[in-house]
Parts: structure tokens; C-alpha cells; sequence
């Protein structure tokens, strides 16, 4: 038995720790592969074993191994917290990529801050920058610029007043106050603000009301999962007839699926360029890098890229440009992430300063149309 | 007036939905006086198994078939499983024996399926139909008349057969009605087989409109059961009045009042009627004879 458990205990060694023997430099994850938030966690995990994969094929960064410590924090934050404290206290990683969701991000923030460990996160909330935190970098666009993007082609097509239908989940309700918070710099009153329940099979009483409100010309959906479908439905259901925005967080095939080709026709909403690789430009700067990231991820995965797998690949490529300029110190990683000027990657083209550790402009979101099923660039 | 119309067509809809999972708590409560928390992950398991035989080339009346027929093997499974074993267990224990089961099934779903959500064409179109200015969704009236028929069907069975008065009878007392001829493991196979099969049916008919995830079943499920206990636990009758009025309760809260206090509105409401019919509006009076 004793022996039984000897050779167990060697083999799982040998499996799990002999490649750890020759890694040179440790980086740290903790995303929420599984659990509610899985549909986002899930690409990031993938997209990050993949890219850690590529760069020690290609021989490492100066020559020095990868070694990727990721846990699944199942968007729990208090699992979250601990592991962020394990990856620093244990793993002794030189820099954290996580924190898929707001909540996640928000608990592991502390724990990089006292640690001085730069800290690159995957989530939208734009409190997480806002104030700046020295360690504390992300690469997700923000509501606020998903809003201003919108109430931009809002204000092109002359609309001022607009109905708004909010989902009460995280996400919706987040948009929701930040729509309200910068609609006031584009001339456009909210007349009607309707809610509804993430899960809620109907949504027509709360559209019958916002249809009959007067002088309405646009409505608005901040909201994911599928809301934004039975949304879209009803809406059709009811021929509203107004132009209809959804937000970013529907910006994927699956949701002209569900919604149906018939009710999203004309539907308008900001998407990262990643989604729409095919019918971008060639003269488009991201062209190249969304085209790669999508075949590279496809071919190793099989299932559809998505934006939020696009986040963890620009948080991925710019720790590495940090690693290959600054080396492995922690406080040199730190400087060089807030050094990033000129990084086109999937979400947009990133310049930090030390006032933004974001990086993004609203050029980072196309306006797309839905015509016919398929997705079409507002210029 | 079209507005109150279309408030009363939203609340239907809804309700019928709720009606729908509320009647497949009946049997298995009826059988064994446990409320059955894996109900909505029958319901889950029919629209998700319908989505992707219907994917996998099935026409889709027959995918639909073949849904509930598996979800009515996993109901027997179930029963066979993780309930028979426990036999003898007080009704609470069998409770939570359920609960675990919902996350079992929700666990196993995620990965025999997958993680997005579905959906399948509605079976007569998306065209609504315009009355007196207010629309509704043909897919809706299959809801409705889908609740009906099994309420027609529960109703027949538990006052007019043979075997539903037999589950009737086990329910009431295991041991007398195994003494008087009643073979008691059948009537719980077919408890769970008939449950599993309506969670399934309902889920057929409810995803084109509310769509269809691993995880829609725990919302499904509570709302149900909501309703259920609002009409009276284990009565088809109430199940059905109480899904109708708990749609119909949010659909006007939605619409007159406010979207924000939709489902705190029924909920106070469940709990007014409870508070003063502990039984539900159509629950039968519990009499324990000392």
C-alpha cells in the first residue's frame, strides 16, 4: 500500500512538476473557467494555454520558459481573493492575468497591490481603473465606451429622446448607470427606463410602455446572455419600428441565431473587431492580428472565437512585450505594461500612460448593423 | 385598451410557462409527497435533448419525442437510483435527495451539451397575431393549449382511472395500499416516467420562447413551484390557476406599475395567500387522524 502510494505520489510529480523544473518565468491566472461566468472564463483559460504554448515552441522569451499557474476561481471572488494570494505567497508568480468577472477583479485587486505584482485584468467594469492603481492594468473596452459609442450614432442620426430596457443582472445594470452618467454630453434625454429580470420569458409589457411613450426614436438594450434575444423578439413582436441598439455584451453570432434573422434586421450595436475579422478593411491595422488570433484559436479549439478569449490574448501579448523589454522583476514588468504605446491588438490599439491603464479610444469599437444575418460596419 | 390586451397576452404566455412546469410537480408530489426540485431540470432536459436531435438531422416532432422519452428514462433513473434506495427516509431527506440530483443533472447537461443557449424554430411561425391592436406569438397559444391538454389529462387520470387513484392511494398510505393489492414500486417508476415526461413535453413547447440553457431549469423550477404551492400543492386545478395568475400578476405589475418590482410584487402576493390559505386556492385540507 505504502509503496502503491510512493509511486503515485512520483508519477504525479513527475507529470506536474518536471516541466515546472526548466520554467524560468512564472505568470499567475485566475479566471472563472467554469461557473456562470464560464462563457467567459472558459476562452481565457484556453486562449492563454494556447499562447503559452506558441511562445515556448518558439524558444521562450529571451530564451527564458513560460510557466502559466492557472486556477478556476468559478467567478466565485472570495475564491478568487485566495487564489490571487496562493499565486503570490506560493507560486511566487511575477505577474496575475484574471479576474474574469467585475467581482473577481475587485477581490483580487488588494492582494496585487500589496504585493507590488502587476496585475493585468479581463473584466469591464471601469471602476477598475478608475482611479488608477499603480499595479492594476486591463484590457476589456469599457460600458462607458460602449455607451459613448453608441449615443455617437445615436446623435448622427439626429435622435434626442430614447427609451432605455435594462437587464438586472451585473452587466445590464452596470451599462445602465453608465449610459445614464455620459448621455447628457450627446443632447439625448432618457423618456422611458424600463428593466427586466435576466431570466424573464417576455418582455412586451415593458416595450408596449416604452412604444407608447411619446416623441420616443430610439431604444436601447444593455443587457447579455439571453434577454437581448427575447428582446429583439418582441420588439418585432410588437413593430415598434424605431431603430433598436443592443450592447456589446450580445456582440456574437449566437445572438442573430436566437433572436432570429427576421427580428435583428437593423439592429445596431458596438462590437470589438475581432468579431467582424472577415469584413474588416485590409487597410484596417487590427485586420492582421484578429485574422491570426481567430484561425489560431479556432484550429486549436474548435469552437468560435469569442472577445472575451480576445481580452486575455491582449493581456497575454502585453505582459510578454513587458517581459521581452523589462525582464522578470516585478517593478520592471510594471513600468514597462504602463509603457505600452502602439499595441494593436484584438480589442483596439493600446497606448497607456500612467493616467490610463487602459489604453483604448472609442476607435476600439466598430458600429455594426445586422443586415440579412450577417453583421455589417457602420461607417 | 390594446395595452391592458397586451399585458393580459405577456401574462398568459408567462403563465401558461409556469403552469406547464407547475403540473409536472403534481404526480411525483401526489405519489410520495415530495416536491421533486430536479423538475426543471426535466423541463431543461427536454428543450436541450429536443435542440440537439433536432441539430443532430432529426425532424423536430420527432426530436421533441425523443427528448421526452429519454427524459422519462432519466425520471425512472432517477427514482430507480438515488430515490428507491432511500426508501423509508423521511420526506425531507428525499427533498434534498432531489436538490442534489438538479445539480447533478445541470453538471452532467453542461458537459453531455454544452454551455450556450438554444433555441429551435416555433412550430407554426414567428408571424404574430394581431387582435384589437395587441399581438401574441403563435408559439404562445401552443403553450396554452399544451397546459390545458395535460391539466385535461392529469384531472382524467388521478379522478377517473384505476392506477392514478392508485398513486393517490400510495401517497396516502404506502404500506395500506401495498395491502390492499397495490404494487407500490410500479406507481413510483410511473410517478417519475410521467413527471419527467411533462417537465420534458413543457420543455419542448416553452423554448422558442424563453430559450433554453444547461441552466434554465433552477429559475423554471421556482417559479413552478411558486405557482404550485399558490394553487395547492399536488392539485392539477391549482397548478394551473396558479402559473396563469402568477404570469398574469407580473405581467401587470410590469406594465402599470413598475418592471423594477415585478417579481417582488407576485411574490408578496404568494405570500398574502399563503398567510391566509396555508393549503394554496385549490390545496386539500390536511386532516391527521391522532
Amino acid at each position: 500500500m505504502n509503496r502503491l502510494t510512493t509511486t503515485a505520489i512520483a508519477t504525479l510529480m513527475a507529470l506536474g512538476l518536471a516541466p515546472a523544473a526548466q520554467a524560468e518565468i512564472k505568470i499567475g491566472a485566475t479566471l472563472s473557467a467554469t461557473g456562470p461566468a464560464s462563457f467567459l472564463g472558459d476562452p481565457e483559460a484556453k486562449t492563454l494555454e494556447m499562447l503559452v504554448e506558441e511562445v515556448n515552441a518558439a524558444g521562450g522569451i529571451n530564451g527564458e520558459m513560460l510557466e502559466l499557474v492557472m486556477y478556476d476561481d468559478g467567478g466565485d471572488p472570495n475564491k478568487a481573493r485566495t487564489f490571487a494570494t496562493r499565486l503570490v505567497e506560493d507560486d511566487e508568480v511575477v505577474a496575475i492575468i484574471g479576474g474574469t468577472t467585475t467581482g473577481a477583479t475587485m477581490s483580487i485587486i488588494p492582494v496585487a497591490e500589496d504585493a507590488e505584482i502587476p496585475f493585468i485584468s479581463l473584466a469591464g467594469a471601469v471602476d477598475i481603473i478608475d482611479p488608477v492603481k499603480a499595479w492594476v492594468f486591463k484590457t476589456p473596452h469599457t460600458d462607458r465606451m460602449a455607451c459613448q459609442k453608441i449615443f455617437e450614432d445615436m446623435q448622427k442620426r439626429g435622435v434626442t429622446k430614447i427609451g432605455m430596457i435594462s437587464g438586472t443582472d451585473g452587466f445590464g445594470a452596470s451599462m445602465q448607470a453608465q449610459c445614464k452618467g455620459v448621455v447628457a454630453d450627446y443632447g439625448i434625454e432618457i423618456v422611458a427606463d424600463e428593466t427586466y429580470d435576466p431570466k424573464d420569458a417576455d418582455m412586451t409589457p415593458q416595450l408596449t410602455n416604452i412604444k407608447n411613450t411619446a416623441g420616443i426614436q430610439a431604444v436601447l438594450n444593455p443587457g447579455f446572455g439571453q434577454g437581448p434575444s427575447i428582446v429583439t423578439r418582441n420588439y418585432k413582436q410588437l413593430a415598434v419600428g424605431l431603430p433598436l441598439y443592443q450592447s456589446h455584451g450580445v456582440a456574437s453570432k449566437g445572438f442573430i441565431d436566437l433572436a432570429g434573422v427576421e427580428a435583428a434586421e437593423g439592429v445596431r450595436l458596438p462590437a470589438a473587431a475581432l468579431l467582424v475579422a472577415d469584413i474588416l478593411p485590409d487597410s484596417d491595422p487590427q485586420k492582421a492580428v484578429v485574422t491570426a488570433y481567430r484561425d489560431g484559436f479556432e484550429k486549436k479549439t474548435g469552437t468560435p472565437v469569442s472577445t472575451f478569449g480576445g481580452h486575455a490574448y491582449d493581456a497575454f501579448m502585453i505582459l510578454k512585450g513587458a517581459l521581452e523589454k523589462a525582464g522578470a522583476e516585478p517593478a520592471a514588468i510594471r513600468d514597462a505594461i504602463e509603457g505600452t504605446t502602439g499595441y494593436v491588438g484584438t480589442g483596439g490599439i493600446v497606448n497607456m500612460t500612467a493616467e490610463d491603464h487602459l489604453g483604448l479610444d472609442l476607435t476600439a469599437f466598430k458600429m455594426l448593423e445586422i443586415k440579412n444575418g450577417d453583421w455589417t460596419i457602420v461607417e | 385598451m390594446s395595452e391592458l390586451l397586451q399585458f393580459l397576452f405577456s401574462g398568459v404566455t408567462v403563465g401558461a410557462v409556469y403552469a406547464l412546469v407547475a403540473l409536472g410537480f403534481t404526480i411525483i408530489y401526489n405519489a410520495s409527497d415530495v416536491v421533486n426540485f430536479a423538475q426543471g431540470e426535466f423541463v431543461m432536459l427536454g428543450g436541450m435533448a429536443t435542440v440537439f436531435a433536432h441539430a443532430a438531422g432529426l425532424p423536430l416532432p420527432l426530436a421533441a419525442l425523443a427528448a421526452i422519452i429519454g427524459t422519462a428514462a432519466v425520471g425512472v433513473a432517477l427514482n430507480r437510483l438515488a430515490i428507491e434506495p432511500a426508501r423509508g427516509a423521511p420526506v425531507v431527506s428525499l427533498i434534498i435527495i432531489t436538490i442534489g440530483a438538479s445539480i447533478f443533472i445541470r453538471g452532467a447537461a453542461q458537459l453531455v451539451f454544452d454551455k450556450q443557449i438554444h433555441t429551435f424554430p416555433a412550430f407554426s411561425g414567428d408571424d404574430p397575431i394581431r387582435i384589437l391592436g395587441a399581438t401574441i406569438l403563435p408559439q404562445s397559444l401552443w403553450v396554452i393549449a399544451g397546459a390545458v391538454l395535460v391539466f385535461v389529462a392529469l384531472w382524467l387520470f388521478f379522478t377517473r382511472t384505476l392506477l392514478g387513484r392508485a398513486v393517490l392511494a400510495t401517497s396516502n398510505n404506502r404500506l395500506a395500499a401495498q395491502l390492499v393489492g397495490i404494487n407500490t414500486n410500479f406507481v413510483m417508476t410511473l410517478s417519475f416516467a410521467l413527471s419527467a415526461g411533462i417537465g420534458a413535453l413543457a420543455g419542448v413547447l416553452v423554448t422558442p420562447i424563453t430559450l433554453t440553457s444547461y441552466d434554465v431549469g433552477l429559475t423554471l423550477a421556482l417559479k413552478g413551484f411558486a405557482a404550485a404551492m399558490l394553487g395547492g400543492m399536488g392539485n392539477p386545478k391549482g397548478a394551473l390557476a396558479g402559473g396563469l395568475l402568477l404570469g398574469l400578476l407580473e405581467a401587470m405589475t410590469a406594465g402599470y406599475l413598475s418592471s423594477q418590482y415585478k417579481d417582488a410584487a407576485a411574490f408578496v402576493v404568494i405570500l398574502a395567500v399563503l398567510f391566509l390559505m396555508p393549503q394554496g386556492l385549490f390545496g386539500r385540507k390536511s386532516t391527521d387522524r391522532v
